[in-house]
């Protein structure tokens, strides 16, 4: 089989795409980051994530979040097929900056945790959720 | 509108002024994430709950932005401070535009 030299382009430029397809997955979880924080810069650490090591049911994986004097909490599950999954909006009459709920995980993955704190500032942590039967049905 | 919904609020009856008291709260729904397919293969719609929101005495303790993710019968546990005698009031709002109520009331001494 003969290869033209278009052809050849095109295989290589679709190669190429394979390779930074798995890169997109994260990008999108990026992107609903920067969507969170406007673009602003997120320190790591300073947000309590609270889920187990392991969940042996995707579909109601206990989770808590907590940040001093935060405002909004957002959680991202990076391994889902849309991945977020809650923001939190604290009010005046919140007694502390935490809530705890229930979610679900199609696969083992990261959850992560990203905080707007008091000072308008943002911190994220991420924990590892392994999963023995996956959320998501189907 | 998905049937059999009913909230379920778990609330101290009374507290001293100012203090933080943690409720409860959980709401039978399926939840339906719209990934789900039926025997035929085709996509189940998605049917969620998108937002919880708290008040208390007209103050907002607490707003939630639910995405599919968030599992069936949501459960939610967080903390209020209560400044004064009053009421909390509690509203869920689903994807098909109904809204579900409760309102619990606290005594403070």
């Amino acid at each position: 089989m003969q290869f033209t030299r278009r052809e050849t382009l095109a295989l290589g430029a679709g190669a190429a795409l394979m390779t930074v397809l798995p890169y997109r997955a994260n990008a999108a979880v990026e992107d609903f980051v920067t969507e969170f924080t406007g673009g602003a810069d997120v320190a790591e650490g300073g947000v309590d994530l609270i889920a187990p090591e392991i969940a042996e049911n995707g579909n109601t994986v206990p989770i808590e979040v907590a940040a001093e004097g935060a405002s909004a909490i957002m959680v991202l599950a990076a391994g889902n097929p849309t991945p977020p999954v809650a923001t939190f909006n604290f009010g005046p009459l919140a007694g502390a900056s935490r809530a705890a709920t229930r979610i679900r995980l199609a696969q083992t993955q990261d959850v992560i945790a990203i905080a707007k704190l008091a000072d308008g500032s943002f911190a994220r942590t991420s924990s590892l959720v392994k999963v023995t039967i996956g959320g998501c049905g189907g | 509108m998905a049937s059999g919904v009913r909230p379920r609020v778990k609330v101290p009856r009374s507290a001293s002024a100012g203090e933080t008291i943690t409720i409860k709260t959980l709401i039978s729904h399926p939840m339906e994430s719209g990934q789900r397919k039926d025997s035929d293969g085709n996509t189940i719609p998605r049917s969620i709950i998108n937002r919880f929101v708290v008040d208390f005495n007209g103050e907002n303790v607490l707003d939630v932005k639910m995405e599919p993710a968030i599992s069936t019968n949501p459960y939610f546990e967080f903390e209020a401070k209560v400044p004064e005698s009053g009421d909390f009031h509690f509203t869920w709002y689903d994807d098909d535009g109904s809204v579900y109520e409760d309102t619990q009331t606290i005594e403070v001494s």
